[in-house]
This record gives structure tokens, C-alpha cells and sequence, in this order.
């Protein structure tokens, strides 16, 4: 169990039996006042999301996932299948539920998948990726529109803002987190 | 990252404040931070050492010292609250305090109307503060608003309902406060009895305290008192404070006796307390806290 206090942001809770990610927490005490603790939890099968103030002594429910490392294998439409390197289990998420990952799972990567009651529900990965850029424009040397990045796409399809000297064949490093351009890396 | 702008800021607000009391004949104190006994209330919680307690604000040491015969006194301190902690709240903080012997809540807002516009001349700001969005005139007369009429006006049930249901401070907090302070500061005040602490009831209507809060964009920032002192009432509140302690499972700790022994002496007084960090987020234009402290607990 999780008391208000324990609050944060990124807590996995349960709630009528479902997972809820707590993703906006905020703290407030009016004066000589009880501390309230403003939830914004999401539903991590359904995506449905709500709000709720809490008091100190209210208590959540600790959700009940387990993480299992996978390796990705391939996609076949909009479904992505997975292999647990050990039991050589194999199991498959649709492209919703995997939701911005997508842009950043290349063949064989071992990523963290997250299970809630034995049902795949999401991935965590690696907080950096090195991707293949497979596209690009060439930068045009006096341009005048004053940008200093340009767009690139990379082998996932993920089109990312980089600097103008990267060009097709670079692998460069991207931060899963925010999916913004880090390095060009060298191999 | 030290935040420079904001720390600047501090020094110089606080050389201010201590010029406007100087200037008004208020003597400078500074009272321990460690004490045997702080004042029971059921939603502040002292941080403990060694079997003493780092206070929770310098109130109950600075009305000995007002019971002693010191007429006018102010003192800024570091106060501990335990598990306050967010935008807005820091467990180890920066209390001003002042009391002055023979006045009342309503000099108090005065004071606080002269204060506000003294540190905005220092700083030279002229009378207007711009804080999240909002524009706040410091010249007009401020505005001056009931509890229970901030609650007609802006929540969905009256005062007296929100306390029978005890929803007194998620309403406060989710309809009223947002309300507050939005043009001019604004003065909530004449709170319910129940929530008097240590403020006096009102002579004419004993169903509320003298007490108020100041609020500058919805920002609480201060908060102060005709003070309570008849010793047998402050006990009994006391008591009923250790009671609500003991429901919710915390030791409620010693009675503070030395405190109410004083009491005796206390002339009628007000006194007032004020955050010091929020009074420079206000006039630093910061949302966050942490942008006007040297360290947070998180960064130490």
C-alpha cells in the first residue's frame, strides 16, 4: 500500500482491480489546514484518465505488475511480437499499446516488458537508442530561413529534428524519453 | 542549480523588512528553535530531536516574550513542518513574525497593506505585481472578504455545510482560494470557531475567530490573529487539537504549560506570521518554491 504521502509522479497504483499510472501530483496545505494531495491517474490498459484529491491517511492500492525482459523480434502489421530470451515464450502488442515506443524498437533490442495479471500492457526501454537515419535531405548552404536543424527519417520511420551536417547512414542517438536528437554516434 | 536571481532578490527584500520594522520602533528578537513543547495542532506536524521539537513557527517564545513586557517585536526564522513539501511548501522554511501589544487582526492588515507596498518600493517595483499571469495592484484599498462569504460567493455549498461534511479544506482550496487576491491582495477573514487556533473569538460574533489569511493571486502568504489570551480557553482548544492528534494515530507530545502559564500576562495583542520564501516568489515572479532558496531538501 501506498499512503498519500509515498505520491510522486510515475507511482503504479490499482484501483477496482486496474493499473493506474499517477501521471500529475501536486501538494497542497491550506493554512493550519489538512495536506491534500491532487492525483491525475491514467488507466495504463484503457488510457481513460482522472482526477482526485487525496488526504494523508488515504492509501492506494499497490499495483500488481511484473516486469519481464523480451527481446523484439518483428512487426506484422500493426501487431509487434516479443521473445522472453529464456523460456523462449513468445507473446504480441498492438501498435496502441505500445503507444510512442514504436518510433524506437529495432530487431533484437532487448526492452523491459510490463505485464499487469499475466497480460502484456506496455514496454520500458532503454533511456537511449542508436537509430539508422535512412533518409535525408541534403542542407542547402546558405539557407535563408535561419533554421539550424532540418528533419531527418530514421529507420523506424521516426522523423526527428537534427543538425544540418547529419546525413543518411548516420547512426545517431536518440533519447527515448523525450525523442529528441542526443549525438551522432560512431560504430 | 543555485538560483541567482531569486537569491538576490531575498537579500534585498529582507533588508528591507527589517527596515520598515525597525523604522517603527518593533524590536528585532530571535528565540531558540529547539523547544520541549510546540503548540498541539492536528495539521502541523514538528519534525523531532532528541526528544525535543524543531518549531513549527516562533509563536508560543515570542508571546512569552510579549507577556515579559516587550510591546513590539519581530523575528525571522527557519520553521520545520514534517512532509511539506511541494511547489509551494518546503519542510524547513522562513517565518517572519511580528506582534504588537494593543492592537488587533484588522491594524494587522494594515500593517501588512503598508508592508507589501514599503517592499515594493525597495525593490522598485512600483505598485503593481505581476505573479502567474495576474496583475496586482498594491495602492487601492485591498480587498476584505468573510469566510463564509468567500463560500457563498465562490464554492457550491456555505461554510457552515463544508464543515458539517468535512470538506472545509478541499473546497477551500478547489473553489474559494483560486478566487483570491486576483486584482488586489485579498484579506479572507473571520474564520469559523472551530478553526481559531490561537485567535480570539469575536466580541460581537462568537461564532467566528479573528483570524485571517492574506492572499496575492491565489498565493497564500500570511496568516494572523487578534490573539486568544484567556489561558482556560487556549488549554481547552489545546486539548481538543491533542485530541484529533491521538485519532489520527501521532503522538500529540507534552502540553506546552510554560506557554500558557504566560498567557496570564499576555496584554491583548495581534501577531502575524508570513512566508518569506512566498513573499519572494511573489515579488520574483517564481512558480516554483525551489527558485528562491539557496538548497532544496533534494538538493543537499
Amino acid at each position: 500500500m501506498y499512503s498519500a504521502s509515498d505520491f510522486r509522479k510515475g507511482l503504479k497504483v490499482q484501483i477496482d482491480g486496474e493499473p493506474y499510472i499517477m501521471t500529475d501530483f501536486s501538494f497542497s496545505k491550506p493554512g493550519k489546514g489538512q495536506a491534500l494531495y491532487r492525483a491525475r491517474l491514467r488507466n495504463m490498459i484503457t488510457g481513460n484518465a482522472f482526477e482526485k484529491t487525496f488526504r494523508s491517511n488515504d492509501k492506494l492500492e499497490k499495483a500488481a505488475l511484473e516486469e519481464r525482459t523480451m527481446q523484439y523480434l518483428y512487426k506484422q502489421g500493426d501487431e509487434y511480437f516479443f521473445m522472453d530470451n529464456v523460456s523462449f515464450e513468445q507473446l504480441e502488442m498492438s501498435k496502441a499499446q505500445l503507444g510512442d515506443a514504436v518510433n524506437f524498437l529495432t530487431d533484437n533490442m532487448d526492452v523491459d516488458v510490463l505485464q499487469y495479471n499475466g497480460r502484456p500492457i506496455g514496454v520500458t526501454l532503454p533511456n537511449f537508442v542508436n537509430l539508422l537515419v535512412t533518409q535525408s535531405d541534403p542542407w542547402v548552404k546558405g539557407d535563408t530561413s535561419g533554421s539550424d536543424s532540418k528533419p531527418v527519417t530514421l529507420e523506424t520511420g521516426y522523423v526527428v529534428q537534427v543538425p544540418p551536417f547529419i546525413e543518411e547512414g548516420d547512426k545517431l542517438q536518440i533519447d527515448t524519453r523525450t525523442g529528441v536528437y542526443v549525438t551522432r554516434v560512431k560504430e | 542549480m543555485i538560483p541567482l536571481h531569486g537569491l538576490h532578490l531575498r537579500a534585498v527584500l529582507i533588508q528591507a523588512l527589517r527596515t520598515f520594522f525597525i523604522d517603527r520602533g518593533y524590536l528585532e528578537v530571535d528565540t531558540p528553535i529547539r523547544i520541549p513543547a510546540p503548540a498541539p495542532e492536528a495539521y502541523i506536524e514538528p519534525i523531532t530531536s532528541e526528544g525535543w521539537f524543531l518549531q513549527t513557527s516562533p509563536e508560543l517564545c515570542m508571546k512569552r516574550l510579549l507577556a515579559a513586557g516587550i510591546p513590539r517585536i519581530f523575528q525571522l526564522c527557519k520553521c520545520f513542518r514534517k512532509g511539506e513539501r511541494g511547489d509551494r511548501h518546503l519542510p524547513e522554511f522562513t517565518m517572519l513574525e511580528w506582534y504588537a501589544a494593543g492592537s488587533n487582526y484588522r491594524d494587522q492588515m494594515t500593517d501588512c497593506e503598508a508592508l507589501l507596498r514599503h517592499l515594493a518600493l525597495a525593490i522598485g517595483k512600483g505598485g503593481v505585481l505581476e505573479w502567474q499571469g495576474c496583475r496586482i495592484d498594491l495602492g487601492p484599498e485591498w480587498e476584505r472578504l468573510t469566510v463564509a462569504e468567500g463560500f457563498r460567493r465562490y464554492a457550491p455549498c456555505t461554510v457552515e455545510e463544508a464543515l458539517r461534511k468535512d470538506q472545509f479544506d478541499e473546497l477551500l482550496v478547489e473553489y474559494v482560494e483560486p478566487h483570491l487576491g486576483m486584482t488586489t491582495p485579498t484579506f479572507l477573514y473571520d474564520y469559523p470557531a472551530v478553526l481559531g487556533a490561537l485567535a480570539r473569538l469575536s466580541p460581537t460574533d462568537p461564532s467566528v475567530a479573528e483570524r485571517f489569511e492574506l492572499y496575492v493571486a491565489g498565493l497564500e502568504l500570511a496568516n494572523g490573529f487578534s490573539e486568544l489570551v484567556d489561558p482556560v480557553e487556549q488549554r481547552a482548544r489545546f486539548l481538543t487539537e491533542q485530541e484529533t492528534i491521538r485519532l489520527l494515530g501521532r503522538d500529540p507530545g507534552p502540553m506546552p504549560e510554560r506557554f500558557l502559564d504566560g498567557l496570564e500576562l499576555m496584554p491583548p495583542a495581534a501577531g502575524i506570521a508570513l512566508g518569506v520564501e512566498r513573499l519572494v516568489m511573489l515579488f520574483a515572479g517564481a512558480e516554483q518554491i525551489d527558485q528562491v532558496v539557496s538548497f532544496t531538501p533534494e538538493g543537499l
